[in-house]
């Protein structure tokens, strides 16, 4: 009997409504406790398919009857298997996952984060299942990304549903947890792609250099985006001041935490500009700015209505990144008992830098995982 | 690259998970115990999932080679006689003897577990003779000299010993238990 499948827009949905859920997570161990969907409302049960070829005897007991269980696995095919003999077994309540978790890594949910002046528009991507944001600014028929991840066909299809063109792609630094979306959109729409050059001493290709105090104007209304050198996760790393409202912070601050410095194996070295850069260049700018960064590390940092942000002036007061006076405790917090960190990073810079070009397969095994860029 | 040798070969390439791991049930049934199959996959997936069906059937997963595209998977089927303890040649050594013999010269040392077992890992100058081929290949051993016999746990060199005894080899020794808890030096011709 064939089984009822579910997408991965689907479970977004689910996830966002905090609506309960049941997921039977049938990858390996070890892949389950390194990442999977994480859902407030949701339950989880994880048994490896392997373990299930003979029957799902073992399982049996262990699955509600009157709640919605999706079957997650990597890519569909394992879900799909282990969901035709529960099928067969009489449950009706069984979903498969379409994609698994590599759709899940991949999916990208639209949140309209505000009216800019003269009716531009300003979207955070949420990419639920690797915690990245991204940004796209719309002002009559240009568009402008922030932060575009890998799959830049959503960025595209999404400025052209709203009649408008990518001219401007920029990045807040040389990402090390996932694959940059930004020169393979300068490529397919002809936009600029802008990178702190501090970053990209050793790129193989041609950028635009974003350097301190840049303004770059999208469209012809008054919207600019203005460039604010804040180093420390990278040495470039650099923050956008937009509209004069937002604060794209990329991964320098996030809303319950701050950036790490070491991705780049230099935390020692890094870790007074990002001092500086939380505790002196952030406080020259308005408290009234509203921070959007480039990643959140779980739902809880969540708004309402899916999005992630929080305003400066709040961040100084909640943050604990931002309230350790002590310089001695601050360089310990963030050098010292560091998360992991994050799958294949540094392949992951090397493809940013153009230094090697995996294929998409290859790229999308690279994300797999989360992201690990901060440090509570 | 030499190729290592598999008793039987499962092609599974080109197939996502979880076909690689259900054929792999299946194929594993046709084999006598102890007898080893390559599993041939393109998934990457397959490599920690194979691995860890393996072990949970009682399984050995040898080990692994990439061979550009393709992911070779080297599984050696469960074998319950294995499993015995008891060993009935009488002289033995343990691996910590073994060790000090090694270390003070020249010792005629016989692997006698599968080729494949022996390329993902032995001791360095073990002489591999799998067990089903010692008896056609006594000529490459002396009688005169003293050899030692090792396998994964001290059971299929037992079997071996006894026919090296049987067949006229005077100074003949089991090591117990063998390569499953080996932490000396080790040889491998594949990477694991």
């Amino acid at each position: 009997m064939p089984i009822q499948t579910v997408n991965v827009k689907d479970v977004a949905k689910k996830l966002l409504n905090k609506e309960e859920l049941f997921i039977l997570d049938v990858r390996n161990e070890e892949d389950f406790e390194d990442w999977k969907i994480e859902g407030d409302s949701f339950e989880y049960l994880n048994k490896p398919y392997f373990d299930l070829i003979d029957g799902v005897d073992p399982i049996k007991d262990q699955l509600p009857k009157d709640k919605d269980i999706v079957i997650v696995c990597a890519k569909g095919g394992s879900s799909q298997f282990v969901g035709e003999m529960l099928v067969e077994e009489g449950f009706e309540n069984v979903y498969s996952l379409e994609g698994g978790m590599k759709a899940w890594s991949e999916h990208l949910e639209p949140v309209k984060i505000a009216d800019l002046t003269d009716g531009g528009e300003l979207y955070q991507f949420v990419r639920l299942g690797k915690g990245c944001l991204s940004y796209m600014i719309i002002s009559g028929e240009e568009a402008a990304t922030i932060d575009a991840v890998r799959m830049t066909d959503v960025f595209i299809d999404f400025a052209k549903e709203k009649g408008a063109k990518i001219t401007h792609a920029l990045d807040t630094h040389l990402h090390a947890d996932h694959i940059s979306g930004g020169r393979r959109l300068a490529k397919e729409t002809g936009a600029t792609y802008w990178l702190p050059p501090k970053d990209a001493t050793e790129v193989q290709f041609d950028y635009q250099p974003l350097n301190d105090e840049e303004v770059i104007q999208v469209g012809s209304s008054n919207i600019h985006v203005h460039a604010l050198y804040s180093p420390g996760h990278t040495i470039g790393s650099t923050s956008f001041i937009v509209d004069d409202q937002y604060l794209m912070s990329g991964d320098i601050l996030f809303v319950d935490s701050i950036g790490r410095p070491d991705l780049a194996g230099k935390a020692e070295d890094w870790v007074a500009d990002l001092r500086e850069t939380l505790y002196r260049r952030y406080k020259e700018v308005s408290s009234d700015l509203y921070v959007l960064p480039a990643h959140f590390m779980n739902n809880s940092e969540m708004n309402e209505d899916g999005s992630v942000g929080e305003k400066l002036g709040n961040l100084y007061q909640e943050n604990h990144g931002l309230n350790v006076e002590d310089e001695d405790e601050f360089r310990r917090m963030v050098t010292e008992n560091l998360p992991p960190q994050p799958n294949s990073h540094q392949e992951i810079r090397e493809t940013n830098m153009g230094k090697i070009s995996p294929e998409d397969d290859k790229q999308r095994e690279m994300e797999i995982g989360p992201n690990r860029c901060a440090i509570k | 690259m030499t190729e290592i040798k598999a008793d039987h070969v499962l092609d599974s390439k080109g197939l996502a998970c979880p076909m690689p791991v259900v054929k792999t049930r299946k194929e594993i049934d046709k084999l006598d115990s102890g007898k080893v199959l390559l599993v041939e996959a393109t998934d990457p997936g397959s490599k920690a999932d194979l691995k860890a069906w393996s072990e949970r059937g009682g399984h050995q997963y040898l080990g692994v080679v990439e061979d550009g595209d393709v992911i070779k998977h080297y599984i050696r089927k469960a074998s319950e006689e294995e499993a015995n303890e008891e060993t009935t040649h009488e002289n033995k050594v343990n691996n910590e003897q073994l060790k000090e013999k090694l270390a003070s010269g020249d010792v005629t040392l016989v692997d006698v577990r599968e080729p494949a077992e022996y390329a993902f890992g032995h001791i360095p100058n073990a002489i591999s003779i799998p067990f089903g081929e010692l008896e056609a290949r006594l000529d490459e051993l002396n009688k005169d000299q003293e050899v030692y016999v090792v396998c994964r746990t001290g059971n299929r060199s037992d079997l071996a010993a006894q026919l090296l005894d049987e067949k006229g080899f005077e100074k003949v020794y089991n090591v117990v238990p063998g390569m499953s808890t080996w932490d000396g030096d080790v040889d491998s011709e594949q990477s694991k």
